[in-house]
């Protein structure tokens, strides 16, 4: 084990794939050598591997996982930047409508070994256009697979599982993670999608929650504990495939569950965790399940504001309080 | 140097084949058989069969959806071509795409697409495969008019040439955008104008000239391969029927279309081959007997061909991890 931050693991990850397969190849804006990528996760790859592959890009968002795609069809493994998640609304039709659906509407005849990485979330004062928490988008997209790793020791293994699988993934960061620092196996080790992990253990809530709230899930689990109320926290790890088993097994065992993440409320990944647990789980269920998310506004930029916004540990906690 | 007389014939016969392959196509939606919508390449045939002819069989071409004329010229199986429009078991994307998706991997189409302009940026990526993974391989990308005026044009001719990749724009403008003429949507003479801002060489040919097609496209894959960068050729050329299935394009001006109607892409290559002593008469005849042939044949195997069963459309949504 060694102790290293989000930001440190990720690029790992990456420099690991790259040595290992000479298909890898990074493109973005600003991911090269002048800039290191807008939050620093490919500082020095350019150095290490040469301006052909990592290489930056104009600022043409569509264009960027279009030629991700057409390299990915033809014998190689991008990993296309996108520097901002909000950015990516520049890119849907590639993302969506190229990357998903190749494989289907062309009868299995190829797939698109893509990785699209892109940062969510708010925390930094920088508004509408840099702070949203898009993931439900691509969740409800057939054809592509979801990461939402909070996590350093889970972030290197799993950009690995992402570069290595035949599908087009998008792959989720969060920009308050990147300095977080952990103990990261220093080995060689990949993750399985569609594995939760069980984050805490607990037997009379749970509470599954995605990317930064994961981290105030934690903190709130901690402070309830005081209070005897004994919380369970799972963190999925990947959206597409979903570990729903974990999630269910949990709530056979505490009968309550809490959903935490960032998103807009309104049809928020939160909402298709709850329609399934009512689906699969409703006999176990002991009260109605809770969601926590952000308002149905965009995102502000005045710091009371801001915080009024994303939800906090009191909001979580309290979600908690109402339902034991 | 001039087309030889052993090109001249093959441009004739895969002109003459896409145009086979069209009317039956047309044929077979007459009589139901063609579910949803079709946008034939009729009219336009000399652009797929001049720019393929001079492409080698594991370069590239990527597909818009007007394809199928893209498709047939660079070889796909016909059989599995047809049987694709019909929604077919034995389709080429096993009936997933239709009309609009044509698409046949093997012999080297990256796709067609039903959003206008999306492919460029999938040709720029091809292309920049070829170039890193040090092939000597091209790619050639069809769009219309229409997607000249969408950002991704932009975007994609951009990149195309501060990476100087290995790419042939062929822009087919058939001067209409669905019914939307080109003189409302472009200010300036032509498509190739646009090339000059991203420092791209660029050609206006007849693109219902095969051979002018053709010749235009060899230097172009010369450049490309020898790695000097990508060429934008705009064919000017025009539709024989409508937009889509029901389209009787009665906006286009009379004068106009009678003058596009009467310069057959077909009848322009069998005169030059047959001029160029490339073809006689009845090697014409006897080369069209033998494609009608091989696409009724198609057309057979489509129409005896199975559906796919219902549960098929949970299949190739994801590929397996290995």
């Amino acid at each position: 084990m060694v102790e290293m931050t989000y930001r440190d693991a990720l690029k790992a990850g990456l420099r690991e794939e790259m040595l290992r397969d000479e298909r890898v190849f990074i493109l973005g804006e600003d991911v090269g050598k002048n800039w290191g990528g807008a939050f620093k996760v490919t500082k020095g790859l350019a150095e290490e591997f040469g301006d052909a592959r990592v290489r930056d890009t104009p600022i043409s968002e569509n264009t960027i996982v279009g030629a991700a795609v057409g390299a990915s069809i033809t014998g190689l493994i991008p990993v296309a930047e996108i520097m901002f998640g909000d950015l990516i609304t520049l890119a849907m039709d590639q993302v969506c409508n190229q990357a998903a659906k190749m494989r289907y509407m062309f009868g299995g005849q190829t797939s698109v070994p893509i990785v699209i990485r892109t940062v969510f979330g708010g925390g930094k004062n920088i508004a509408s256009h840099h702070s949203q928490s898009l993931e439900a988008w691509f969740m409800h997209t057939p054809g592509l697979k979801v990461a939402v790793p909070a996590f350093a020791s889970d972030v290197k293994g799993l950009i690995k599982t992402a570069i290595r699988d035949p599908n087009p993934v998008l792959f989720a960061e969060h920009k308050l993670v990147y300095d977080r620092k952990e103990d990261v196996p220093d080995e060689e080790y990949t993750i399985p999608f569609g594995e939760a992990k069980i984050r805490r253990e607990g037997a009379d809530v749970t509470l599954w929650g995605t990317m930064f709230m994961l981290h105030k899930a934690l903190a709130v689990a901690e402070e309830l504990h005081k209070e005897g109320i004994s919380v369970e926290v799972i963190d999925p790890r990947t959206l597409v495939p979903l570990d729903k088993q974990t999630l269910i097994e949990s709530v056979k065992k505490t009968g309550r569950l809490v959903l935490v993440t960032e998103e807009t409320k309104t049809l928020a990944t939160t909402a298709e965790i709850a329609a399934m647990v009512q689906e699969e789980g409703f006999d176990w269920l002991d009260a109605p399940i809770k969601r926590v998310n952000a308002p149905d506004t965009p995102v502000p930029f005045s710091p009371p504001l801001e915080q009024f916004f994303i939800p906090d540990e009191k909001r979580i906690a309290q979600a908690v309080r109402d339902v034991v | 140097m001039p087309t030889d007389k052993k090109t001249l014939k093959e441009l004739y016969t895969r002109t003459l084949k896409v145009r086979l392959f069209e009317e039956e196509v047309w044929e077979l939606f007459g009589q139901n058989l063609v579910p949803g919508t079709l946008h034939l390449y009729l009219g336009e045939e000399a652009v797929a069969a001049g720019v393929t002819t001079a492409l080698k069989k594991s370069d590239w071409i990527q597909s818009t959806h007007r394809g199928h004329g893209h498709v047939v010229a660079k070889g796909a199986d016909m059989k599995a071509a047809l049987a694709e429009l019909l929604g077919k078991k034995t389709g080429s994307c096993k009936g997933k795409g239709g009309s609009m998706h044509i698409t046949q991997f093997d012999v080297g189409v990256l796709g067609a697409t039903g959003v206008v302009a999306s492919g460029l940026p999938i040709a720029v990526g091809a292309a920049l495969s070829c170039q890193m993974r040090g092939t000597k391989d091209v790619v050639a990308c069809f769009f219309g008019d229409g997607a000249s005026n969408n950002g991704t044009f932009g975007e994609s001719l951009n990149m195309s040439a501060i990476w100087k990749l290995p790419l042939i724009w062929v822009v087919e403008n058939n001067f209409y955008a669905m019914g939307t003429p080109i003189k409302l949507t472009c200010p300036s003479q032509s498509i190739a104008q646009r090339a000059e801002g991203y420092c791209i060489p660029s050609k206006v040919v007849d693109g219902n000239n095969a051979v002018e097609v053709y010749e235009a496209t060899v230097e172009a894959v010369e450049r490309a391969r020898a790695g000097d960068g990508p060429t934008l050729i705009e064919c000017q050329t025009y539709r024989m029927k409508g937009h889509s299935r029901f389209d009787p394009a009665k906006y286009r001006p009379k004068e106009e279309a009678e003058y596009w109607l009467s310069r057959d892409p077909v009848d322009i290559i069998k005169k030059l081959a047959i001029e160029q002593g490339a073809l006689t008469e009845a090697q014409a005849e006897k080369i069209r007997e033998k494609l009608l042939k091989e696409v009724k044949r198609a057309a057979d195997f489509a129409v005896k061909s199975d559906f796919p069963e219902p549960e098929e459309a949970l299949e190739d949504v994801y590929a397996e991890v290995a």
